[in-house]
């Protein structure tokens, strides 16, 4: 089944190792190599972005860990009062470790925190999973092998004999491994003392040996509790510290382990940042910044944060998605090589060819940018190639400052929005960010029922709010928010004028001292509609009148920078647009699909017989279509002949009558054999199975075998 | 409301789509004789929310905007904008919905309808263009429910004509049929009422899209069909489970013997299917042809660290053997025929360590060979290999384990993996853990090839078994059995290995079979032996036969490969 092939050794050579590249592709071939240049400088931009994101999230938890880690090795080394007491109960040291449900985005957090170990506190760091581990046994040979490798791998050359003595020698149980240890120990310290200090300066004396359970749910409590056990009658020879990485919650330790081995664990909790959260600062990180030049529309960013919330919760597929979005984009849109940072686009534009100008007025939001101009400007886009040049340059100038400045007042919008009662635009500024990409967001009725809640806030939100957005707009780079800014310090120093004409205001308070004497529902009713009389009649006072005039200009700087993007011209060089693609790569459903070419065939297959009204099949459709379709109408068990009959009466009807009785008995066996071929499709595709109930029955697999 | 009935095939799907609260859901399980209409998933509001979605398709588009951010189903599962949209429009709880059972004459029925309704007449090409997803399959049982009122009506003449005698037998059952048949349609009328009135409800919510969930509806849904049900409900539940209970199926009790035509062997079947031609050829190779466009992008793709899976009906192999023969000439590749009914994730490492790392010796467990490989290849960065899986879903690869290592061997970077999958539940293989590992790229590549070499290993019912017996059966029996069994099994496995080369090898005659286990001291006497070929022979491992001398011949109805391989399992076991 299997075969391998390998080119000849010459032609090896001769073909040596061709970079991926966009390639010929069928009709966009303009500027290739650039374009996957660009691509890949951006990727690996954007990858060492993520990397730093995930490394500084991690950091508190990393110190939190070795400061746990250092005090109970030192406790270790010192033998104070209460490692003793600890030996006396035999007490092992443990952190456990809560990571979230998104187990794909720990093995990231477990390699940046083994690297920190390793080059901070201990040489012996070992990894063990649930899946290799299905005995006590195999947990030790793991274990020991991976200690003694990281041995080697610290001390380098400097000691043949340890390579030879392969864990297959020793008997793998904990006193060999105590053994190794102190002879590992004893070694460094009797090594003359330079050697020492180069190789394991940054090493504690007598480092201790941190195991580290990745996916502690998935271990089997026998072996969990045998090693607890087990380590913890030697914990005062071996310096032993456990990690448990925990995915669901910090109770699943005491519902694997009884009491009588969890009580030797001496359980510190740490728990890492939630994955929403860190979702929240990629997006922070790599949409929300005008560092890279490559955006992604509203529903594509949807798609994504869809997958991450309904599928996985995990960073790491969404930044999957991120890099498809990026060579998605690259690969499909030829002018995609203009899609670079803002020095290098004089260059770029300029060395455009004509058929990429071609391109750039094939372009819908083009199209309409020229049809807006006016007729001399008109023939000039369309005719003139340096024109253009020089009108698409400036456009994309455009569309970075737009970005730019899109950010800004975004994210002044999400200090206004979430604040509000429940939250009628989102909670998060990436549900904001979707609403502003997809549509004219002041027009929507969340918009609107925002508005209106912000018209109600109370002051000290308000000046607060404010003095947040100056921050905001002080620190972006947008060179517009000059007056901006100005205009809300004004804002801010009217609010504080109000305080001291502050007085003037008490009318209103005794009527609502009046109001609590009345007992009578009559009078209250009454009063109570005067009252209302009165407030609606009553002038704004000074404050109000001044919250009004801040939430309209906040709604006219809404208004004026955070048009969607698709309205903007020359969006599609640097907008990812395509959701589908995206959907269709990475959540998949295999299953319709099949639905679908059995049920009608026509989608894929463009013929005239194979069209159809109201869903049902034609005769003429694909073998497998009609027997798929006959099977749908048996319940559990199929009936091979009837089956068979049916399939052939449907067939024959669709055969053309001009065939003559004497073929007619081949022409039974053709049938008969597509039947089979058809039948044996649909095995493999698992719709059926031979069954043994009845003689030349099959068993239906899918639903509706009632 | 006066658009929806206007706008052409709309009425039809306000029949279709309808609200199912959970327990209506359970009484239409139990609904032994009741209404035909099928009925989606309990999913309320996600139906809802589409038929909402369905109605401005029609109707709206800005609104479906509004909808669509925050439709979950829209964006992900049954986008109606999708320009590419195979076939994307269709529900999760459409396409293996819950259906009520089938009578055994349906299939007949149908099938005479279909042959009856040649060509049907061909409405205006709805299927162009984006459009395309508003007109899908999904009515196509109600349809179908319709026709069949008329046509056991007006077709029972023609069938009693044409008909052999047991599906006139089977007609005249259906006659009975008839009269609850009418209760059908009348129920379905009042069906139609209801959803009329709930898509007024619906309708008028749509204009405050916000609170299109808002639930009205449900109590005043639910009491009507109570009312509707309640009485029916507590014999249909025993009807319900009668059917269950009883292992009786209601089929009928002809079988392929009866039938005049003989049983078809492989080599017949190959031929006869070569005379009959490959239907819409053209349709086929122009769908090729488009797969075949995305070849290079598979190849930039595959380079960028994802791995890519195909799926869709029809045959996949002869796409991936173009791939390799068109691009992958020039560098170590490796083809797994998954489907190979003995083919094991060890042959496959096995191949790898062999003959791509040219390394001799064996390692103790596929895990240890796996960190052999993964070693290699991190040491040696000018190490690539391409691994094409044809039906990564096969037999043999579809455990836990094995797709484990594939996972892990397919994340290392040089190594590109390209598989296809063919199953419906192929994709329930894989976990979370597995599919990053997998990091998968999907491509739907429907091809409606058919499946040749797939299938050329399955044990059909129709086809005249070859005695192939799959290396998962032979190693999963002898692991029940006692070593002294097995021992008995390896000698006569041995034997007939050493005999492969002699085409007219007739077996191991008993005498002879029993002198060699007695030397291996394996039985003492003549009779255990016996018991023991009788319980190889129950199992379907052995095959006797008499010879001319009349002296019994003892053979393992097993090709020599597998049975090679079963060895060496067996040996590695050990």
């Amino acid at each position: 089944g299997c075969f391998v092939f390998k080119p000849s050794a010459k032609k090896r050579k001769l073909s040596q190792r061709t970079d991926p590249d966009f390639g010929v592709s069928s009709d966009n071939s303009e500027d290739t190599e650039l374009r996957f240049i660009t691509c890949q400088s951006l990727w690996n931009q954007i990858k060492s972005e993520t990397e730093k994101v995930q490394e500084d999230l991690n950091k508190q938890l990393l110190e939190n860990l070795v400061s746990f880690l250092s005090r109970s090795h030192s406790e270790f080394q010192e033998k104070t009062p209460e490692w003793t007491c600890q030996m006396k109960f035999r007490e092992i040291p443990t952190a456990a470790l809560v990571l979230g449900v998104n187990v794909t985005d720990h093995d990231l957090t477990f390699r940046s925190l083994s690297d920190f170990l390793q080059n901070n506190i201990t040489p012996y760091v070992a990894f063990l999973e649930g899946k290799d581990c299905p005995g006590i046994k195999n947990l030790m040979q793991k274990l020991m092998g991976q200690l003694m490798n990281c041995y080697i791998d610290v001390d380098s050359l400097e000691d043949e004999d340890y390579v030879q003595v392969s864990q297959n020698r020793i008997r793998c149980s904990v006193s060999s491994l105590i053994k190794w240890y102190e002879s590992v120990t004893k070694k460094t310290d009797s090594e003359t003392p330079s050697k020492k200090r180069t190789s394991s300066s940054m090493h504690w004396q007598s480092p201790p040996v941190v195991v580290i359970f990745k996916d502690m749910e998935s271990f089997t409590t026998k072996v969990l509790q045998d090693f607890i056990v087990i380590s913890s009658q030697h914990i005062h020879e071996l310096p032993l510290v456990l990690i448990f990485g925990i995915a669901t919650s910090p109770m699943i330790i005491h519902r694997l382990l009884p009491h009588s081995v969890s009580s030797l664990l001496c359980i510190e909790l740490f728990q890492s940042l939630s994955c929403k959260d860190h979702l929240s600062t990629i997006i922070d990180k790599l949409l929300l910044t005008d560092k890279f030049p490559f955006k992604l529309g509203g529903k594509v960013l949807q798609v994504l944060i869809n997958i991450f919330l309904y599928h996985d919760f995990s960073v790491q597929n969404f930044i999957k998605g991120f890099q498809l979005c990026i060579v998605e984009h690259f690969y499909s849109q030829p002018l995609s090589v203009l899609c670079c940072q803002l020095v290098d686009l004089q260059k770029r534009v300029n060395s455009l060819s004509h058929d990429q100008c071609e391109n750039i007025r094939r372009l819908p939001s083009f199209r309409r940018y020229v049809e807006k101009q006016e007729s001399g400007k008109q023939v000039a886009l369309l005719t003139t190639d340096n024109f253009l040049k020089e009108d698409t340059q400036k456009l994309l100038e455009d569309l970075h400052v737009y970005h730019e400045n899109y950010v800004s007042v975004l994210r002044c919008l999400h200090v206004f929005t979430s604040s509000l009662p429940k939250y009628p635009l989102g909670k998060q500024i990436r549900e904001l960010h979707c609403a502003c990409l997809e549509n004219q967001v002041w027009e929507t009725e969340e918009y609107e029922s925002s508005l209106q809640l912000a018209r109600m806030l109370n002051k000290s939100d308000l000046v607060t709010m404010l003095q947040q957005c100056v921050e905001i707009l002080l620190s972006s780079s947008g060179k517009e928010f000059d007056s901006t800014v100005e205009k809300l310090k004004k804002f801010l120093t009217q609010f504080q004028n109000l305080e001291e004409a502050f007085q003037e205001q008490g009318g209103s308070v005794p009527s609502q001292k009046e109001l609590q004497k009345k007992t009578d529902l009559y009078h209250l009713q009454k009063t109570l509609l005067e009252f209302k009389e009165s407030r609606r009649s009553k002038k704004l006072t000074k404050f109000e009148m001044l919250r009004f005039e801040v939430v309209d200009y906040i709604d006219s700087l809404v208004r004026k920078y955070l048009v969607p993007a698709d309205q903007r011209t020359l969006h599609e060089i640097l907008y990812f647009n395509t959701a589908a693609v995206l959907r269709g790569h990475l959540n998949a459903a295999p299953r319709t699909a099949l639905h679908t070419a059995l049920n009608n065939p026509h989608w894929y297959l463009k013929n005239q017989a194979l069209k159809c009204d109201g869903g049902s099949i034609s005769n003429k459709a694909p073998d497998i279509c009609i027997v798929y379709k006959l099977h749908l109408e048996c319940g559990r068990l199929i009936n091979l002949v009837d089956w068979l009959e049916a399939f052939s009466t449907v067939v024959m009807a669709g055969e053309e009558p001009n065939a003559n009785t004497a073929s007619s008995d081949q022409m039974d066996d053709i049938i008969h054999a597509r039947f089979i071929r058809a039948v044996s499709e649909l095995e493999l595709l698992g719709f059926i199975k031979p069954s043994k109930q009845k003689t030349d029955h099959v068993a239906r697999l899918t639903w509706g075998g009632c | 409301m006066s658009r929806i009935e206007g706008s052409g095939g709309g009425r039809r799907r306000v029949l279709q789509v309808k609200f199912v609260p959970d327990d209506e859901v359970l009484k239409h399980i139990a609904d032994d004789t009741g209404i035909k209409v099928r009925k989606d998933k309990p999913q309320p509001t996600i139906n809802l929310k589409r038929f909402v979605k369905k109605l401005e398709n029609i109707s709206d588009d800005e609104a479906q905007e509004i909808l669509q951010e925050k439709n979950y189903v829209a964006t992900l599962g049954i986008c109606a904008q999708d320009p590419m949209g195979n076939g994307t429009s269709v529900s999760g709880g459409e396409v293996y919905s819950f259906q009520t059972p089938r009578r055994s004459s349906k299939m007949a029925e149908l099938a005479s309808e279909l042959a009856h309704t040649p060509e049907q007449s061909v409405a205006p090409d709805h299927s162009k263009g984006p459009e395309k997803t508003a007109k899908t399959p999904q009515s196509s049982t109600m349809f179908l429910l319709l026709m069949h009122v008329f046509s056991l009506q007006s077709k029972k003449k023609e069938f009693v004509s044409t008909t052999p005698y047991r599906l006139r037998k089977r007609l005249a059952a259906a006659d009975s049929y008839l009269e609850s048949e009418s209760e059908y349609s009348a129920s379905c009328s009042e069906e139609e009422d209801e959803d009329q009135q709930e898509v007024s409800t619906v309708f008028s919510g749509q204009k405050t899209p916000a609170k299109t969930k808002a639930a009205p509806t449900h109590p005043h849904r639910n009491s009507l069909a109570k009312k509707n049900k309640e009485e029916k409900m507590s014999n249909l539940v025993e009807e319900y489970f009668e059917a269950h209970s009883s292992s009786k199926v209601l089929t009928s009790d002809r079988t392929l013997q009866k039938l005049q035509k003989r049983r078809l062997n492989q080599e017949t079947l190959r031929d006869l299917l070569k005379k009959a031609p490959l239907a819409y050829a053209a349709e086929i190779k122009e769908l090729n042809r488009q797969h075949e466009s995305l070849f290079s992008k598979w190849m930039l793709q595959l380079h960028l660290g994802f791995n890519i899976v195909l799926y869709g009906l029809g045959s996949k192999h002869d796409l991936l053997e173009k791939f390799r023969t068109s691009l992958l000439q020039d560098s170590v590749h490796l083809v797994v025929n998954g489907y190979f009914p003995s083919i094991t994730v060890r042959s496959i490492l096995n191949s790898i360590t062999e003959e791509v790392l040219d390394h001799i010796g064996t390692f103790r467990s596929p895990l240890d060979q796996l960190e052999f490989i993964t070693k290699r290849f991190e040491e040696d960065s000018s190490l690539e290999l391409y691994v094409l899986i044809h039906n990564l879903d096969g037999q043999m690869l579809r455990g836990e384990r094995s797709q484990q290592i594939l996972a892990q061997l397919s994340s290392l970077p040089s190594v590109y993996l390209i598989a296809s999958i063919d199953h419906i539940n192929a994709p329930l293989m894989w976990d979370q853990a597995k599919l990053s590992l997998y990091n998968w790229l999907w491509y739907e590549t429907t091809t409606f090839s058919p499946y040749v070499e797939e299938t050329s290993y399955e044990n059909s019912l129709l086809v005249q078994q070859s005695g192939s017996l799959a290396l998962s059966s032979l190693t999963h029996v002898l692991c029940s059995l006692t070593p002294n069994a097995r021992g008995i099994f390896r000698l006569l496995a041995q034997y007939q290995l050493e005999k492969k080369d002699n085409p007219s090898y007739p077996g191991l005659s008993f005498q002879d079979f029993y002198q060699q286990c007695r030397e291996a001291f394996l039985v003492n006497s003549d009779l255990t032996l016996r018991a023991q070929l009788t319980e190889f022979r129950d199992h379907k491992l052995i095959r006797t036969k008499r010879g001319a001398d009349g002296v019994e011949y003892l053979l393992i109805p097993v090709d020599d490969s597998t049975l090679t391989s079963f060895l060496e399992n067996q040996d590695e076991d050990v």
